[in-house]
Order: C-alpha cells, then sequence, then structure tokens
C-alpha cells in the first residue's frame, strides 16, 4: 500500500504526484527444509528444470520453461496432491520484457497450501492446454486468447469467451485504447444500422462531464431559460433574472414586519 | 315483458359517454402496458421486485410478458454491453407497434460509471427512448412512477402512431 501522506495542505505540497515513489516488492523468502513446499520443490525438479522456486506470502512460486507447463501441472495434481487449479490467467510484460507471464494457480485442498506456476512466453508463441488435466482450464484459457491473443494448442474450442466474436483486438493488452479505439467506439452502430448510420447517431460520449449550454433538450443555463428543445440564438440570448417572491421571501430589516412580538 | 326501472331523465343521465377515437383508444394502450422480460443487470433485480407483490405492477394493468411480440414496453433495465446491443436491438425489433421504451437506471441512460469501450454509452444510440429514469439503481416506486409518465404521454398521443412525432433511429 502507498504510504500515508497528510492529506490537509494539499496546496502546498501535491501528495499525488511523489516522483520517487517506488512500488513496495512482496518480500520473498527461501524454501525451508523439510517443509511441505520443499517435497513439491523436490519432485517437480526432479522431472523438469525449475528455473526458481521461492516463497510469497506463504504461497511457493515456481518458474519453470513455457514447454514444460503441462508437465509441471500433472506431478502437482497426480504426485503432490494439487488437485484444483484455481486460476489461470496472464500478465502483459511486453513493454518491459516482450514476454507474457502466464500463471496457473493451484490449490492443494487436504493441506491447505497453494503453489503458483509462473512461465513465460514470447510474443506471438503459443503455449500448450493444460485443459486435459484441468476441466477448470477450458474457459481459463479462452479468456487468455480473449484478452492477450494467445494461442492455446490442442485447446477444444478455442474462441472469444468475453468479447463479441468479430471483435478487434484483445482489451487487456497494455496497448489497447481505452478511449478512442474507432472500431470499438462505432462498434454496435456499425453492427446494427451500418457504417452509413455513423452521422445520424453520432459520436459516443466518454466525458462524464460535458455539458453544451445550446442544447437546450439535455442541458439549462440558469438565468438564460428556454423552453424544451427550444433553438437558442447563439448571438443575442435573453436572460431571465431570477425573480423571487415577495411574499415567501420577507426582508425582517426593512420591512414593518416583526418576526417575534416580544421584541 | 320486462319493464324499464331506470328513470334516465333523472338519475345519472343517458347511459352514454361521449369520446373520442383518440382516448378511447389511448385509455386501452395505457393501461395495459405490458413490459418485456427483459433483464441486462442489476437494475433488473428492481424491476423484479417491482413486478413481484409487494410493489404489485399487476395492479397497474403492467403485466410482464415473456415474448417480445406480446410486448409493448421495453425495460431497459441495467449495463447495455456492446456484444448484447444486437440482440436489444433484435428484441426492440420484434416487438409490435405501438411500442414504448423505457431507459431504467443510470448505465441504460449514459452508460453510467462504465465509462468503458465495451459499454454502449446511453440506450438511445440504438433504441428510441420514450422515458428516461434516473437512479443506481432506481427504486421499484420509481420505475412504477415511469410507467406511470409513460402513461400520461401514451393518454397526449395520437392514437395513430405515425403522427406522434417520436425521435426515432431507422
Amino acid at each position: 500500500m502507498r504510504k500515508y501522506t497528510p492529506k490537509d495542505n494539499v496546496q502546498g505540497k501535491a501528495y499525488y504526484t511523489d516522483r520517487f515513489w517506488v512500488a513496495p516488492r512482496v518480500p520473498t523468502t527461501e524454501v525451508e527444509e523439510g517443509s511441505h513446499f520443499a517435497k513439491v520443490v523436490e519432485v517437480l525438479s526432479s522431472k523438469i528444470t525449475l528455473k526458481d522456486a521461492v516463497l510469497q506470502i506463504g504461497q511457493l512460486r515456481v518458474v519453470v520453461e513455457a514447454t514444460d507447463n503441462v508437465e509441471a501441472l500433472r506431478l502437482l495434481r497426480d504426485e503432490c496432491g494439487y488437485a484444483m487449479c484455481s486460476e489461470i490467467s496472464a500478465v502483459d510484460y511486453l513493454a518491459r520484457d516482450g514476454e507474457f507471464e502466464i500463471f496457473y494457480q493451484m490449490l492443494n485442498l487436504d493441506e491447505a497450501k497453494r503453489v503458483r506456476v509462473v512461465c513465460r512466453i514470447k510474443d506471438g508463441e503459443a503455449i500448450e492446454s493444460v485443459c486435459p488435466l484441468f476441466k477448470s482450464a477450458n474457459f481459463a484459457e479462452r479468456e487468455i486468447f480473449d484478452m492477450f491473443g494467445i494461442k492455446v494448442n490442442n485447446h477444444p474450442f478455442l474462441k472469444r469467451i468475453l468479447m463479441p466474436d468479430d471483435w478487434e483486438g484483445h482489451p487487456l493488452l497494455k496497448s489497447y485504447p481505452l478511449v478512442g479505439d474507432e472500431f470499438a467506439s462505432w462498434y454496435e452502430v456499425d453492427k446494427i444500422f451500418g457504417k452509413e448510420y455513423r452521422d445520424i447517431v453520432g459520436p459516443e460520449n466518454r466525458d462524464p462531464a460535458r455539458v453544451d449550454r445550446y442544447d437546450s433538450q439535455r442541458f439549462s443555463r440558469v438565468g438564460y431559460e428556454v423552453p424544451f428543445g427550444a433553438e437558442i440564438d447563439r448571438e443575442n440570448e435573453k436572460a431571465n433574472p431570477i425573480k423571487y417572491s415577495e411574499t415567501l421571501l420577507v426582508d425582517y430589516n426593512t420591512s414593518s414586519k416583526t418576526l417575534d412580538k416580544r421584541k | 315483458m320486462a319493464q324499464h326501472q331506470v328513470n334516465y331523465a333523472s338519475s345519472a343521465g343517458l347511459p352514454i359517454a361521449l369520446t373520442s377515437v383518440d382516448k378511447l383508444v389511448n385509455w386501452g394502450r395505457s393501461n395495459s402496458l405490458w413490459p418485456l422480460t427483459y433483464g441486462l443487470a442489476c437494475c433488473a433485480i428492481e424491476m423484479m421486485a417491482s413486478g413481484a407483490s409487494r410493489y404489485d405492477f399487476d395492479r397497474m394493468g403492467t403485466i410482464f410478458r415473456a415474448s417480445p411480440r406480446q410486448a409493448d414496453v421495453m425495460i431497459l433495465a441495467g449495463t447495455l454491453s456492446k456484444k448484447h446491443s444486437e440482440f436489444a436491438r433484435r428484441l426492440y425489433d420484434q416487438m409490435t407497434e405501438p411500442k414504448w421504451v423505457i431507459s431504467m437506471g443510470s448505465c441504460a441512460n449514459t452508460g453510467g460509471m462504465f465509462n468503458t469501450y465495451a459499454t454502449v454509452q446511453g440506450v438511445d444510440r440504438i433504441i428510441p427512448v420514450d422515458i428516461y429514469l434516473p437512479g443506481c439503481a432506481p427504486r421499484p416506486e420509481t420505475l412504477q412512477y415511469a410507467m406511470m409518465m409513460l402513461q400520461k404521454k401514451i393518454r397526449r398521443e395520437s392514437a395513430d402512431m405515425k403522427k406522434n412525432t417520436k425521435q426515432r433511429i431507422v
């Protein structure tokens, strides 16, 4: 978590632009001798090469070759009791390393232990499916394909799962534009009416604070009110000053009325 | 032979009500608004509560129908994602005229808090809307009030739907 800085004098010092703030790293510790995770590392390293095996927040994190992912998960399931694959996803490190990180979160229900199997692939490379081992991998790998564009070899039904089938781009990539993507912003208009209706429907408004003072259907300008939907003459707008009711608001300082007769 | 005992001249007058065709037709239309059973997100929970016994839409003649062919009103209750917009428009197209649309909640009105690439920023981009109902989510009373406002709007309309100046997309 970001260190707390007092916010009672934000004018003097902009607390939100701390240029020298460094995101804290998750503390890593070595695997202790004789522990449950030491046996897991022993089983895994007997069959496959482990690049790294550390403890992070009570969980084992093993880094394997991308080609060994099925074998690593099979060893964990059959020989270490990790019967549940609770999450599979990827992280986009293309800008930093030119690689995707794919992780498999494994759960041992008997020992209440978790292992994260991590592997890295280059952009454009594919990963082998773990669907034969875990049924839960089916949708998760489809989501990886949908969100990152990572191909999964030998997947039974590799198809987009969240976005429409004809969507362009993969939204969880860091390079995906959140605003201003032409395909995304006109998608529903192009799909339903066709591109020639873009002029009729108009561009979508992604500015939640937009105010158009000449739009009398959606906005009203105080002191310059016009009937609903009326055209506003931009040069000579007519002011309608706010009139206060004389019967409701009584100025007790100048009028003869007294607020309380006891005074 | 039975003899009429009603004295038309003295009691409530002649058993005749004078009205116009517009008023008669709109009386029927506005008092039997049948919305489509169609929920998109959390606003649909409030819509279901409006239809259930505590708030009781049925007393207003509003009965949810499970087919767009039998529905008059489409309540767009919730966030409309771009993937689903095609199907929402198809449901609207399958409803028979006359038909009306209530946009329920912030997400349906403007996209609401989902200011994202994957959400339709206001359902009026694809479907002409009659009533915009603010709230996140609007309470069942608010939806009932919107339905009553729609009834008032229908009663002002002409029976010939072609004469009604509604902003229509396609």
